[in-house]
């Protein structure tokens, strides 16, 4: 037996593709992000960023490949093909856990695996209050804490405290994003700055292992924008949660991104830290919309 | 100042001109419309041919109520315009206030048997708790129940009757069947119904919005057809009869020696059974209602809210929708077929008439015009509607005024879409347009309408 653990890092893609009828979204993308990293997906409009979310939430379901999430200490490598083979969806062991995203509702993506997510174009709550949003972010805690309803509605005690432990948690989310003074307003009727920053408050509230951001700083003046690094800095440092980002604006890519993937087409052009992917001629070609060999020529004139 | 600019000048005639314009519009409209529906009526005469006469005083009535409507209501339009703008501030309806009006409703519910005994006294009260009481009550309760799928999951729900007849079917089969009691029947009745709400929902999860209304309609339709047609169980047309009535803890209420009157040394007289009657429906509404408030507060009551403003969201943070909506169906069902259960206890018969397509309109505009999601809306509008359509049969003094042929019964369903165009001009989201957060952290502020969805389908 061959247990040489080959750590599983917090989450692999592998192979993945997603077809629409013919067209091909992803093609064959292979890819890792390892545990308490920010890892980026970069490329230009159309390249499949979205796409590739999609599947890692399981609001798609991809047409083939495999997406690892593991939770807490590594499995054998063995033991991994073992479970793909059985066709579970996924397998918790004292020391940790192992889940098979592909074959995984997204709910459940989002309850078990504890991925979270937000969205390109922001989903709150809207006619919620700000408090009710980052509530309703904790309802597996809470569904279980109200006995499934029954123990709630009859006012148990042990619902109270739980309700009331949500909301301190929300609480402590509403200092770290700045909108306590605005708690009880409609989430519809912030700003749009404070609303993205809600809506990242409220993936956290669900205590995820992996928060993934669609391009979190889409719209958002300098200012917002210097902020929000902070606070997503943060997020890894206090709380260990590991981020996978989209994200259009350089600054922040580079700026606290730990591995950047970068794809054009449905398919991986690279792979690397930021600053290898940064000096990549084939990065630097599909973002100025030119073939690999002229890169330096049209550099060139650029630069004159 | 000596010359002002013609354009200047025509806007004071203009706004005259226009509004008679558009009231002349209004006019010409109400002739198209009313010479075909009123300038003839046929008539039998004495020898059984239908004979045309002629009703043009009809039309021009209605032409001119139509032009002087319209030139009137253009006029204030216009001379309201002009005034600054109101503020439009964000509503702080003081917490104790609703509060204060929730509990004087109650207690005015309570009190209502014996307001109505002091009043019109015993002959006449019979009318004023039954007709009016028992029947707004059920409707009160049927709109709370709705008010789950409809009101606070946003699943628009056409068939909400087929759970009724579910619950009152119930309730007599099994009375029949097995001689259960009324009070055995009625949580039967209910869980039945809710089972019912579950079968309905697991088809139509994956359907939203004028997808999801027509299925539910064709259900509510298809228990109907059944309830007609399987004759051997259901009796069909004939209906079901002799369905036990409630009893006082054992106790009938009849002129027995062993009745409810001679237990407590009462004259016998219907009204007992009847202000007992008032008392059942009106604790199993509050039940819904109490039910419905603690739901709200509980995460599955929020995931329905969240659910009717963002399902693709819900499902990011890890609800189970599909669970979340059948819940949502389940509960409904199981209150509406509470009410159903108790409806035939109440009748002590019940045919497929009772349960036809118009009975879920009513119920659901109840819903939409108290004000999706807001229990005490609910409640003004079922008193509103149903009263409002009972009390069409107590104006005998029409027919001093319009001739003995006039039977204002005949006019509810106008009424009845009069009044709803009416509040969706004023009051679009309902009597009571705004959302109560279920939670607060400092002070609980409502939630405008315009931000609060209506849920998908």
């Amino acid at each position: 037996m061959q247990t040489a653990a080959v750590p599983v890092p917090l989450l692999r893609v592998e192979h993945l593709t997603m077809r629409f009828g013919g067209l091909v979204a992803i093609d064959d993308l292979s890819f890792e992000a390892a545990r308490g990293d920010i890892t980026a997906i970069i490329g230009p409009n159309g390249a499949g960023k979205t796409t590739v979310f999609n599947c890692i939430t399981g609001f798609y379901k991809p047409s083939c490949g495999r997406m690892l999430l593991g939770h807490g200490e590594a499995l054998a490598a063995a033991d991994i093909e073992a479970l793909t083979a059985t066709g579970a969806r996924s397998r918790t062991l004292p020391t940790g856990a192992v889940f098979l995203l592909e074959r995984m509702p997204d709910y459940e993506i989002a309850a078990n695996a504890r991925v979270a997510r937000t969205f390109q174009n922001i989903r709150l709550f809207a006619g919620m209050t700000v408090l009710e949003n980052l509530i309703v972010a904790q309802h597996n805690a809470l569904m279980v804490a109200s006995g499934w309803t029954i123990a709630g509605l009859l006012g148990l005690r042990r619902y109270q405290e739980a309700e009331a432990k949500a909301v301190d948690r929300a609480r402590f989310w509403l200092d770290k994003i700045g909108l306590t003074e605005r708690a009880d307003d409609p989430a519809g009727d912030l700003p749009y700055g404070a609303q993205r920053r809600l809506e990242i408050a409220r993936a956290m509230c669900s205590d995820p292992v992996m928060l993934c951001l669609d391009e979190p700083a889409a719209g958002l003046n300098p200012r917002e924008s210097a902020d929000l690094k902070e606070f997503l800095r943060s997020i890894r440092a206090e709380h260990g949660t590991s981020i996978l980002l989209i994200e259009h604006d350089m600054s922040v890519v580079m700026e606290i991104s730990d591995h950047v993937v970068v794809l054009e087409y449905g398919c991986k052009i690279s792979d690397g830290p930021p600053e290898h992917v940064r000096n990549d001629p084939k990065v630097i070609a599909a973002y100025l919309g030119v073939e690999d060999e002229e890169v330096e020529k049209v550099e060139a004139e650029i630069a004159t | 100042m000596a010359v002002v600019p013609a354009e200047l000048q025509s806007t004071k005639a203009r706004p005259i001109t226009a509004a008679l314009k558009e009231a002349l519009g209004a006019g010409l409209l109400a002739l198209g419309l009313s010479v075909p529906i009123l300038a003839l009526r046929t008539e039998q005469d004495i020898s059984n041919r239908l004979v045309l006469q002629p009703r043009w005083n009809y039309v021009v009535i209605a032409v001119l109520a139509a032009f002087f409507g319209r030139l009137l209501y253009l006029m204030y339009a216009a001379a309201t315009a002009n005034r600054a703008p109101r503020v439009k501030t964000v509503r702080t309806v003081p917490a104790g206030l609703a509060q204060v009006v929730s509990l004087l409703g109650l207690v005015a519910l309570i009190l209502y048997p014996w307001i109505a005994l002091s009043i019109v006294g015993k002959a006449g009260a019979i009318k004023w708790i039954d007709n009016f009481g028992i029947q707004i009550m059920i409707y009160i309760m049927l709109g709370w129940g709705l008010n789950i799928v409809v009101g606070l999951a946003g699943l628009l729900d056409l068939g909400y009757v087929a759970f009724y007849a579910v619950g009152a079917y119930s309730t007599a089969l099994l009375a029949h069947n097995l001689g259960l009691s009324f009070w055995l029947c009625l949580p039967l009745a209910g869980i039945l119904a809710a089972f019912w709400g579950i079968l309905l929902g697991f088809p139509v999860l994956r359907l939203r919005g004028d997808y999801l209304a027509i299925v539910t309609l064709a259900f509510g339709e298809i228990i109907r057809l059944v309830l007609i047609n399987w004759v051997p169980v259901t009796n069909g047309y004939a209906g079901i009869s002799g369905i036990p009535r409630p009893s006082f803890f054992g106790l009938p209420f009849n002129a027995s020696d062993q009745g409810f009157a001679a237990f407590f040394g009462l004259e016998f007289t219907p009204l007992h059974r009847l202000i007992f009657l008032f008392y059942v429906i009106l604790g199993l509404a509050l039940l819904t209602n109490w039910v419905t408030l603690r739901l709200r507060r509980l995460p599955v009551g929020r995931a329905w809210e969240a659910l009717r403003e963002d399902e693709i969201a819900c499902r990011s943070l890890g609800i189970n929708t599909t669970n979340t909506k059948l819940t949502a169906f389940a509960i409904g069902a199981g209150f509406g077929g509470f009410a159903g259960s108790f409806f035939a206890a109440r009748q002590g018969f019940i045919s497929p008439e009772s349960f036809t397509f118009i009975e879920s309109a009513v119920v659901l505009a109840i819903v939409v015009l108290g004000g999706m999601g807001s229990q005490i809306g609910v409640a003004i509008a079922a008193i509103a509607m149903i009263g409002g359509t009972e009390i069409l049969r107590e104006l005998d003094w029409l027919k001093d005024v319009f001739g003995p042929a006039f039977d204002p019964t005949q006019y509810r369903m106008l009424l009845f879409g009069l009044a709803m165009v009416l509040v969706m001009i004023w009051k679009p989201r309902g009597l009571i347009s705004y959302r109560s957060p279920s939670i607060f952290l400092r002070e609980k502020k409502k939630v405008r309408s315009d931000l609060v969805k209506e849920g998908h389908g």
